[in-house]
């Protein structure tokens, strides 16, 4: 039982970072209609944003994180403007597949700038974790769990509440007509590129003490966030957290039981098992095309 | 005339048999595989030469998957590697015939490729891209972890080549050799029927499947053939290199594979070989490149942005682009003999009998409880302002909507619960509002894909029937003479003749025309008009639905008046035109 308790909470914990990308995936989905294949390395490239920041110039932890954030934001915008944005009027398939490209462009960028040797981050306390009882609670966790609570408690207010969070939804919904409305279709979706980005270099920052810094983190994380939006409901924002949740679970469990080389398996065949028995997922959304 | 003309078939618009036409492909491949045979080659350049070859072939399957049917594949290194790993261990540990171990790879490679592809292909391609990624990373766990059988990271070592090929060179030669022949069989799939319903389906799903193709299993064959083009590919692969280890099979090399389909072109073999063939060679040139980690892949990521971005379609696509229209505009298409409906008979008096037809969307009731009765050989109209669930009902009777219930019987036949192609197969011809056309075939190609419908009694067997068919539908909407232009160059008017031409080579027995009139200057009306009476007069049945009130008179001798989803009125049509409730529905009442 204390273990069970002890995975779980584990599970959760990293659960949470694979719905805080896969909150990002949703955004850019609903933005856009197309989904970012490089999401899971807006994550790795923040997580060595903070190396270079704090370990190799060695400045202060909360500075290095606050740079990591802006030069989140920053590459959110370039990354609109050099992927998306051209290719904004044609099918799917070129703008995922120009995606893939970027993802492969900027993990193996990172690989010829640092080498395939993962980076180590220190976390954010100093305190390793507190002992509750039975469990053993890791801080990092703690502030992983806290702040995707946070998170999703700000995104609820973001877009149900202030006037842009409405801009951005209506954008989402019927492009042209927001922009009949006077919206300005191009600086909304750059918009939710920026979050997007944020988001994703937010999860790679919490996560990194954790899994270490390295190249494949990001591609790692980003088809688990891919496989949790599935399982939560494709293009459901509560669907991306429940799913992200659900996975870090279910994931930790199978390794702790089952396997633990093929724990990176599990999720996939997770994917695949709601892909053929219930495709529209927990939540629900119809996953068909438009007639 | 001989045997062979009965499996070739007889070219009645081509001066020149198949055979004769493409022999200058086969002298070249002749001319290649003897150089590979011959010439001597170094070790490092034979290597070179030979991860070519194998890699083109692995290409090829991107090329009819992606290029040819418009379905993304990120797994291809996976089933390369699948293909590599049964050769290797087939060969190299249970010692069995290297022939057996390669159509082995073939076969596991086409069921594991349509297994995939069954689970996620009635989806969108973005699940599509993702479970591809997610099974290439299953099967790399599995190469790297399941040592007992994979032997893991060590890889597998001391894989066999055929008695036949021992010598390197000899094996090249026959690498080529499978090169060609499979780039002979890709080069001709999008001209045969399966290849022309992966391009309808490339190009537009929806008017696939109600032009009688059906889109799932045309995606799963698409897939399969690519798995098995992967597969092929690795077997070979291993039997030349005698050792494999899973990191040459990773999602990286995926990406690779994809970067040299998409630079060549991804729409033809010939763009695979010109991709794979620089993709291979320029990193050897710029070796520095190879001496950073990372830096070729990020150059390859790189390359795949600006690709898509300015040359869509590859260097050969291109090249062939210009060749295509030049030859369009050169090319006159043969004349055409007067073009015979026969409509089924199967059925009784009614052609089309609708009983009780309901659809709701949650709440909201856009058709409901609708009976139509269309009698055979007249020209039956289905009318109703706008938001009276005319558009619907069309939809749910070419199954494009589930019914919520009711019932659709056609000829006979009961067509309530079929899928789009299975209908058009039963007799149901149609077109759209908005015009659906394969925008990028020809006019001909279009109208051929109609005339391909299963069961059409009016076509006789091979492509050159087929060909005939769609000219005499051509001509006998008036285009005949522009059969060879791209959809692109043709008038809005022009294209609805084009869609209305694919209906009808398919010898329908009841055509559906959605809003045939709409968006036509009033010469085109007329013509249309005309054309409608040309198509009643052949004892063709159509159901037809506008709002233009000339032409429904005119042209109809029944008429089925919907509102607000119920019908409010039925009969012929000059009693119902001055019903008091259609009145009112169309123009208020006091």
């Amino acid at each position: 039982m204390d273990l069970v308790l002890q995975l779980l909470f584990t599970g959760i914990g990293i659960g949470a970072v694979y719905a805080l990308v896969a909150l990002g995936f949703v955004l850019i989905f609903r933005a856009t209609n197309v989904v970012n294949f490089a999401q899971g390395e807006f994550s790795m490239v923040a997580a060595y944003l903070m190396v270079v920041f704090s370990v190799d110039l060695g400045w202060p932890y909360w500075l290095s994180f606050l740079l990591a954030l802006a030069g989140m934001a920053l590459f959110g915008v370039i990354f609109n403007l050099g992927v998306y944005y051209p290719l904004r009027n044609r099918t799917y398939l070129p703008v995922i597949i120009a995606t893939i490209g970027a993802s492969i462009l900027l993990s193996n960028s990172v690989l010829a700038i640092y080498g395939p040797q993962p980076q180590v981050l220190q976390g954010w306390f100093d305190t390793p974790g507190i002992q509750l009882g039975p469990v053993y609670l890791d801080s990092q966790y703690l502030l992983i769990i806290a702040v995707t609570i946070l998170l999703v408690l700000f995104n609820f207010w973001f877009f149900e509440k202030t006037l842009l969070g409405k801009k951005l939804q209506a954008t989402s919904q019927d492009k042209e007509m927001a922009s009949l409305l006077g919206i300005s279709v191009s600086t909304m979706i750059m918009i939710t590129f920026i979050y997007s980005a944020v988001l994703g270099g937010l999860a790679g920052i919490l996560v990194a003490p954790v899994l270490f810094v390295s190249i494949q983190m990001g591609s790692t994380i980003a088809l688990k966030a891919f496989a949790a939006t599935i399982i939560g409901g494709f293009g459901d924002v509560a669907g991306a957290i429940v799913g992200g949740l659900a996975l870090g679970v279910i994931e930790t469990f199978g390794a702790a039981y089952i396997s633990v080389p093929y724990k990176d398996g599990f999720a996939f065949l997770v994917l695949i098992a709601f892909l053929v028995f219930r495709p529209q997922g927990i939540f629900g959304e119809r996953v068909a095309e438009k007639a | 005339m001989s045997a062979s003309d009965n499996m070739i078939p007889a070219p009645a618009v081509r001066s020149r048999p198949l055979i004769v036409r493409h022999l200058p492909y086969f002298i070249g491949a002749a001319v290649l595989v003897t150089l590979a045979a011959g010439m001597r080659f170094d070790g490092y350049i034979l290597n070179i030469l030979l991860q070519a070859t194998t890699f083109s072939i692995a290409v090829f399957g991107l090329s009819v998957v992606l290029g040819l049917c418009g379905q993304i594949n990120l797994a291809q290194a996976a089933f390369f590697g699948f293909g590599a790993y049964v050769v290797g261990l087939g060969t190299a540990d249970l010692h069995l015939n290297f022939w057996l171990c390669l159509v082995g790879a073939c076969a596991i490679t086409l069921v594991a490729g349509a297994f995939l592809g069954m689970s996620t292909l009635r989806l969108g391609g973005h699940y599509l891209a993702m479970v591809t990624i997610s099974f290439q990373q299953i099967v790399t766990l599995v190469m790297i972890n399941a040592i007992g059988i994979t032997h893991g990271p060590d890889g597998v070592a001391n894989i066999r080549r055929p008695e036949l090929f021992q010598n390197s060179q000899s094996y090249l030669a026959f690498c080529v050799a499978m090169l060609a022949i499979v780039g002979y069989l890709v080069w001709h799939l999008p001209d045969t029927k399966l290849g022309r319903a992966m391009r309808a389906v490339r190009d537009n799903e929806l008017a696939a499947g109600v032009n009688g193709i059906d889109v799932f299993r045309t995606k799963i064959y698409a897939f399969g053939i690519c798995a098995l083009l992967g597969g092929l590919a690795g077997g070979l692969f291993a039997g030349g290199f005698a050792y494999v280890s899973p990191d040459q099979f990773s999602f990286a090399e995926s990406i690779v594979f994809l970067t040299m389909s998409l630079l060549g072109g991804v729409a033809s073999p010939i763009g695979s070989v010109i991709g794979t063939g620089l993709l291979i060679l320029i990193p050897e040139w710029l070796r520095f490149l190879k001496s950073v980690p990372g830096l070729y892949l990020a150059i390859y990521g790189l390359f795949v942005i600006l690709i898509i971005r300015f040359m869509p379609d590859g260097i050969w696509g291109f090249v062939a682009d210009a060749f295509t229209r030049w030859r369009a505009h050169t090319k006159a298409p043969p004349a055409a003999a007067a073009l015979q409906l026969k409509p089924a008979t199967t059925g009784g008096d009614i052609v089309l009998e609708v009983t009780g037809l309901s659809k709701h969307f949650g709440g909201l009731k856009a058709v409901d409880g609708v009976d139509i009765a269309v009698k055979r050989g007249g020209v039956h109209a289905l009318i109703g302002p706008n938001g009276s669930g005319k558009t619907t009902t069309l939809n749910v009777l070419s199954g494009l909507y589930k019914a919520t219930s009711g019932r659709i019987v056609l000829d006979g036949t009961d067509i309530t619960t079929m899928a789009p192609h299975q209908r058009t197969a039963a007799g149901l011809g149609r077109t759209f509002q908005n015009i659906r056309l394969f925008r990028s075939m020809t006019a001909l190609e279009n109208v051929e894909i109609g005339a391909e419908r299963r069961g059409n009694t009016m076509v006789g067997k091979g492509d050159d029937a087929l060909t005939e068919r769609a000219m005499e539908a051509l001509t006998f909407v008036g285009l005949g003479s522009r059969a060879n232009e791209l959809i692109s160059s043709f008038s809005y008017g022009h294209q609805r003749l084009i869609e209305i031409a694919r209906a009808l080579a398919s010898n329908p027995t009841l055509l559906l025309l959605d809003e045939p009139a709409a968006g036509l200057n009033s010469t085109e009306k007329l013509e249309l008009h005309e054309l409608l009476k040309r198509i009643a007069a052949q004892g063709l049945t159509i159901l037809i639905i506008d709002h233009d009130m000339t032409l429904v008179s005119e042209a109809a001798q029944h008429i089925t008046v919907l509102n607000f989803g119920r019908r409010i009125a039925d009969g012929e049509s000059m009693a119902v035109l001055r019903h008091p409730d259609v009145v009112s529905a169309y123009l208020g009442s006091e």
